[in-house]
């Protein structure tokens, strides 16, 4: 099926040619980054995770999502959703390896990343972040690749595929799961040290993933002779709507405990965030368009009618994405990191070569996607939009 | 003639076979070495749980601090980099209110004298080390005979997760090369290289060939010249009849964020 | 055969270039690495002996100063009871250099030759050699 991702119209390899250029840049930088050391970013002694570790962190939920389409259409034969698993499960494939890049490109001797299989360690949260998510990659591109191909033949999936599908509806919330227990297991950062972050992550995942899912599948309308559908881009806006809600109110829950206790290990980081520390706010603004973003998102989302109207439900889903990208692929990982254990501040920015990485590895995420939705779409328009099957 | 799915079978197994060939030969290589042996050095002073106690009282002038935080960073390489976002630190200062932050809360009345005054801080070495429970490839591991929390940078990828583990901000990466900003390299010892991370190992290297850690060793000669008492006390805390527990017994004294039950084996006398 | 000339095109590309470093290398002389051990430590000494003997040295070195430094950091034992019987401490910078104190000549030497590039220098000092 490779090949159909080489033939293209002048706009899909103009296209391909920019993400390629991004990533030339992003790499470039990158060999500056492996022979000066990650002094190039603007990662500190205090704030000693950035941009990239934040990247990772919210991308993990993207890739969580996929299971969003993929529940409904196997474990409730929701038939809408059998156009759009392919583009769930691609978009899962594309994210985890962007989560991987980002952790690889964040590593301060890159070279010597498989100790971490040479000496696996068990009580490391990171191990078996490395466990789930080259799990949950390795699922996706089964289940995907053999879906898609039965498709293309008109046949129906091989038998073997459904128990990996079963096992990757479980695997998805684990993936998240773990990932937030890198934060909220640590003693001394109390932002992080929460119950619920795995519950926010995956609401905030379960939000921002079909919101991006719901673009998608709009831009794959217009340029396209695939439909999506109408109802699956419909269904796809009342989870995000749901999970939004959810997402809002988790958030609600800290802001509560740590206002409300007043102790100030746990306001601190709030208070940095949303309104500056001992004069510093660098984060404030941005931490506002977030909330701006989610409280309009919001009116857009809860009213159905609104959200039938497509555009609407389009800028909807922009708001969730922008907004979520801030709260949790920024705001949660500098948060955490200030004030530092001595109660100072220090800020965090990323410098130019980090943010060229950073747009490197997502053009590496977005070729990848391109690709992929490229042979998807082009098996779909081949079968008129994908043959249903009892399963 | 075989076909090509009898074809990849044999190309399969046969390749299997080849790295099974390659392990056993390791396995060889490594009986080898096994045969010969190795031991600690019979100079080495053991403790079965190493401790410090930081008696402020003793440190009051500038040179009080700088003897100790010197024969530290020099003995080990530590670079001078000049820009405190990358700076990397083993032992160095933290005014009262900052190195124990809750203590602020605790008694806002207390003399502006103290809040203000330098303490000298380093990695505390926990009996419950969350960087130890942190690290993917156990570079940094507990050392189960005498409590040192350990650094092993050849094994370090570089990842900090240890660095947002330590609730003390005790470690520091290295953020670029340090070779350019070590004044006088000490021989003896090894450099860092960039992508690491490192810390206070109490003097490992030292306490292996019999000598105690470097800052406990300068605080006691310039107390003796000066005819006072040492700043830094070192010494096994298992043992009872040691001069560290005598100190512990006989002083009040407390831990940084003993909270947080990672259990420090460094003291604090506050003093007056 | 379908597209029998595209295929073969890229057959011939192929090959010429995954034997790229043998033709790369064809005519080029290439000289037998030469490790010296005449440093004036070594000289001094009455008898010429390493850690271990000279064929063990050459093949199991690089698994040895491996064993080594997990002994040392990991381990905490710093000792190492060669064959015969004699003590060593176990210090790549602190015993092999102290003898082999000529690195560009007994370690790069071969390492140069076979092309491997060990990260030891990264962090450990070598020892200073007098410029010849």
């Amino acid at each position: 099926m490779l090949e159909k991702a080489l033939k293209g119209s002048r706009r899909y390899w103009v296209w391909i040619f920019f993400l390629l250029v991004i990533m030339g840049l992003g790499f470039l930088n990158y060999l500056r980054q492996f022979t000066f050391g990650l002094g190039i970013t603007g990662m500190s002694r205090d704030v000693s995770w950035g941009f990239y570790i934040s990247q990772f962190t919210f991308l993990v939920g993207v890739a969580a999502s996929g299971v969003m389409v993929v529940l409904p259409y196997y474990l409730h034969h929701y038939k809408a959703f059998g156009r759009i698993t392919i583009l769930g499960e691609f978009l899962a494939i594309a994210s985890v390896i962007m989560c991987m890049l980002f952790i690889f490109v964040d590593m301060g001797q890159p070279l010597r990343v498989l100790n971490v299989i040479k000496n696996p360690t068990p009580n490391s949260v990171m191990f078996w972040d490395m466990v789930v998510l080259s799990g949950y990659l390795i699922l996706n591109v089964i289940v995907g690749w053999n879906v898609l191909s039965a498709e293309r033949k008109g046949v129906p999936p091989p038998s073997w595929v459904k128990p990996f599908i079963y096992i990757s509806i479980a695997w998805a919330p684990s993936i998240h799961t773990v990932t937030a227990f890198l934060y909220a297991g640590l003693p001394g950062r109390h932002f992080w040290l929460t119950a619920i972050m795995a519950a926010r992550f995956l609401a905030s995942a379960f939000s921002s993933g079909p919101a991006l899912l719901i673009i998608l599948a709009l831009i794959i309308r217009k340029y396209t002779k695939f439909d999506p559908g109408k109802e699956a881009i419909q269904s796809l806006g009342k989870i995000v709507t749901y999970f939004m809600i959810t997402n809002v109110f988790f958030l609600g829950l800290e802001f509560f405990t740590a206002f409300y206790s007043k102790i100030p290990g746990h306001t601190a980081s709030f208070e940095y965030l949303y309104k500056g520390l001992e004069g510093y706010g660098r984060l404030v603004p941005l931490m506002w368009t977030s909330s701006i973003l989610a409280v309009v998102s919001l009116i857009l989302l809860v009213p159905p009618r609104f959200r039938r109207n497509e555009t609407l439900l389009a800028i909807a889903s922009i708001a969730v994405f922008a907004s979520l990208w801030i709260d949790k692929g920024f705001g949660l990982i500098v948060g955490g990191f200030v004030p530092n254990p001595f109660e100072r501040v220090t800020e965090y920015w990323p410098t130019l070569p980090e943010v060229s990485i950073t747009l490197g590895v997502w053009a590496m995420g977005f070729l990848t996607l391109t690709v992929l939705y490229k042979i998807a779409v082009s098996v779909k328009e081949e079968t008129a939009g994908g043959v249903e099957y009892e399963h | 003639m075989i076909n090509r799915r009898q074809f990849l079978k044999i190309a399969g197994i046969s390749s299997i076979a080849g790295l099974g060939g390659i392990s056993v030969s390791n396995v060889l290589k490594r009986n080898w070495l096994e045969a010969s042996q190795v031991e600690p050095d019979p100079k080495a002073i053991v403790g079965k749980r190493w401790g410090m106690v930081v008696d402020m009282r003793r440190f009051n002038t500038e040179e009080d601090y700088r003897v100790v935080m010197d024969a530290c960073h020099r003995v080990h390489n530590v670079p001078d980099i000049g820009n405190p976002k990358q700076e990397i630190k083993w032992i160095w200062k933290e005014t009262y209110e900052h190195a124990f932050p809750s203590q602020e809360f605790e008694n806002p009345y207390i003399e502006e004298r103290l809040k203000e005054k330098p303490f000298i801080v380093l990695c505390n070495h926990c009996d419950n080390p969350p960087c130890v429970r942190v690290c993917p490839t156990k570079a940094t591991f507990k050392r189960k005979s005498d409590g040192i929390v350990m650094m092993d940078m050849h094994r370090c990828i570089g990842c900090r997760f240890c660095m947002a583990g330590c609730p003390f901000g005790a470690r520091s990466f290295n953020w670029r090369d340090p070779r350019p900003f070590i004044k006088k390299e000490n021989v003896e010892f090894p450099t860092r290289t960039k992508g690491v991370v490192e810390k206070c190992t109490f003097c490992y290297e030292r306490l292996a060939t019999g000598l105690i850690p470097a800052c406990v060793d300068a605080s006691r000669e310039a107390a003796k010249k000066a005819g006072k008492e040492p700043g830094l006390i070192f010494g096994d805390l298992k043992d009872p009849n040691s001069e560290i527990r005598e100190v512990l017994s006989s002083n009040f004294t407390i831990r940084r964020k003993p909270e947080l039950g990672t259990m420090p084996s460094v003291f604090y006398i506050i003093g007056g | 055969m379908y597209d029998g000339g595209k295929i073969l095109i890229g057959l011939i590309i192929f090959a010429g270039l995954v034997t790229f470093p043998l033709w790369n290398n064809i005519g080029k002389a290439t000289v037998k690495p030469d490790p010296k051990i005449d440093t004036p430590e070594i000289q001094k000494m009455a008898v010429k002996k390493c850690v271990e003997p000279k064929a063990v040295m050459k093949t199991v070195h690089m698994k040895m100063l491996n064993d080594w430094r997990d002994a040392v950091v990991r381990e905490a034992n710093r000792v190492y009871i060669a064959d015969d019987g004699k003590q060593y401490a176990m210090s790549l910078q602190n015993t092999c250099m102290k003898c082999h104190s000529n690195k560009s000549k007994f370690c790069d030497e071969c390492h140069n030759y076979a092309a491997v590039s060990p990260y030891c220098w990264d962090c450990h000092i070598k020892p200073k050699e007098k410029e010849t």
